[in-house]
């Protein structure tokens, strides 16, 4: 049991908390811009590089230079969107997604460009884990990655349900049409999407580099993983999209325990199949999500 | 009684195809004034086109005097029209109070509590469902949010497009009863509506549009009077 919680349920939470933060920015983005966004996973990756680098300059703890990981993700989506969507945003929305998996090549190349191709590691050295009552052994990143996302989960949902900006957003995801006829500015609704989306995947590029490396393909890797996870929590229902994502997290670790006898249900080398089998599943059974979303 | 809106000589459409042309129409200041006619006449058109939610090509729209052809809808909000389409009115997922909440934004009333109060009075059925999705609502309680939130910008001409469409006849005395009431608080209206006959009745004026052009304007009680409307747009002669 104890072994489960440290080595299966732990780590699943923390990659959870990964496709969490990335879901929530696909799942709104689909709510107001009615596309799917490939290119998020590599603004993941740009948010994480950004990070990355500010280390070199100011060598603290890398989660304390998370904003300068979020204001390069949020000037990279609001750049993309002001000069590559925005201009296809009249026609059907297939233009934006090809244009988006465009996007996601640009963001990728830069990448590699700037940063070079191979891995890199945030803080070199082994941290030994956190040991609680001397039972739980928990790394103390992944302590820190679980508990930041339920700080963001909670503050989003207050932001969206409280706030002015918040409810037009809903507004807006809800029935774009009727927002204009209410006059409301519905490109300023849209900006703030992005820089909302651009955050939270930067935060979750920074994670998922800190848990393992940082390269150019992180977050293009993690992408469908999150689309399941948005899909799973309803689109456009961002704390769906939350729920979703440690849902996926927690699968993918957990099929691999020793739930019967002494091998692993399922290999650990297809467990990252179990977003796709969940995905298909879900599209096929109950394509509204668990929260009701919008059918794709 | 001076003009609150003025349509002159309008030509709009979608897409360079004009479905209104060369329409004229004054709506007096605290009336009730009701578009009629067929099907395809280019009713909703013509509404649409005051709040600039269509491309017009030719024509000019004054709004308290001001010219108002040139303005976005989210520019006219705030100067006091407020319109609540025919279908897909409200929020679904917000709450009925965060769909009033949502009326505000635009033009953000001086006393918005008070607003709010004032809205619910009218509507005193929402007041046990504010906290509930606006989705789950019925038909009738769906068109009274939606008039609801259009009310809460504080607007000095209400825009309804077909606000019986799809309702229950016991429905369509309670919202007719709601617009006289609404005229009373001092907004004017201006609406197209099916159920032209009952229209007319609590309407100070009536325009007819036939093919995307003016047929006739007059007093509600003319129009329901006037052999050639009675025949052609009201049903027989029965009025």
């Amino acid at each position: 049991m104890i072994d489960f919680i440290n080595l299966y349920l732990v780590p699943g939470l923390t990659i959870g908390s990964v496709y969490a933060l990335g879901a929530v920015g696909i799942s709104m983005i689909f709510g107001i811009l009615r596309f799917a966004h490939f290119a998020h996973g590599d603004l993941m990756t740009i948010g994480g590089y950004g990070v990355l680098t500010a280390v070199w300059f100011i060598p603290i703890h890398p989660l304390l230079l998370l904003p300068f990981g979020m204001a390069l993700a949020i000037v990279a989506a609001l750049a993309v969107d002001r000069f590559f969507y925005r201009p296809l945003r009249q026609l059907p929305t297939i233009y934006t997604v090809i244009a988006s998996f465009g996007v996601a090549l640009i963001f990728r190349s830069l990448a590699q460009l700037f940063w070079s191709s191979g891995n890199q590691v945030f803080v070199p050295g082994v941290r030994p884990p956190v040991v609680l009552f001397d039972t739980f052994r928990i790394s103390a990143l992944h302590a820190q990655v679980i508990i930041l996302t339920l700080i963001i989960a909670v503050a989003l949902h207050f932001f969206l349900t409280r706030s002015k900006l918040g409810r037009a957003m809903r507004a807006v995801s809800d029935e774009p049409e009727l927002a204009s006829v209410a006059g409301l500015d519905t490109e300023r609704v849209v900006r703030w999407t992005w820089v909302i989306g651009a955050a939270l995947a930067a935060a979750a590029g920074v994670f998922a580099g800190m848990d393992t490396s940082m390269h150019p393909n992180l977050g293009w890797n993690l992408l469908l993983a999150m689309f399941a996870a948005a899909v799973l929590g309803g689109i456009g229902k961002p704390m769906g999209a939350i729920a979703g994502g440690l849902i996926i997290g927690i699968a993918e670790e957990t099929v691999t325990y020793t739930w019967f006898g002494g091998e692993p249900l399922i290999s650990p080398s297809y467990k990252s199949a179990v977003a796709f089998f969940i995905m298909v599943a879900l599209l096929l059974f109950r394509p509204q999500g668990l929260f009701k979303g919008r059918l794709l | 009684m001076s003009a609150l809106l003025s349509v002159a000589g309008l030509t709009a459409g979608y897409g360079g195809v004009p479905i209104i042309e060369d329409v004229n129409l004054d709506v007096a200041e605290h009336e009730i004034a009701v578009i009629i006619g067929p099907n395809g006449a280019g009713k909703s058109t013509l509404l649409k086109t005051v709040f600039a939610l269509t491309s017009r090509s030719s024509g000019a729209v004054t709004f308290s005097g001001r010219d108002i052809s040139g303005l976005r809808t989210a520019q006219l909000v705030p100067l006091g029209i407020s319109m609540v389409p025919q279908s897909r009115n409200v929020f679904p997922t917000l709450t009925v109070d965060e769909n009033l909440d949502v009326g505000t934004y635009a033009a953000p009333p001086g006393d918005k509590d008070a607003v709010r109060e004032s809205v619910l009075s009218l509507f005193p059925d929402l007041r046990d469902k504010l906290a509930q999705p606006a989705g789950e609502l019925s038909g009738g309680q769906r068109q009274m949010v939606a008039m609801g939130r259009a009310l809460m910008s504080e607007p000095k001409l209400l825009l309804l497009d077909e606000p019986t469409a799809g309702l229950s006849p016991a429905y369509l005395e309670i919202i007719f009863d709601l617009l006289l009431n609404i005229r009373k608080r001092g907004v004017t209206i201006l609406m197209v509506e099916q159920n032209a006959k009952q229209a007319l009745r609590i309407a100070d004026t009536g325009h007819v549009l036939v093919g995307g052009k003016n047929f006739v304007s007059g007093t509600g009680e003319t129009l329901l009077a006037d052999d050639s409307v009675r025949r052609s747009f009201l049903g027989g002669a029965s009025a």
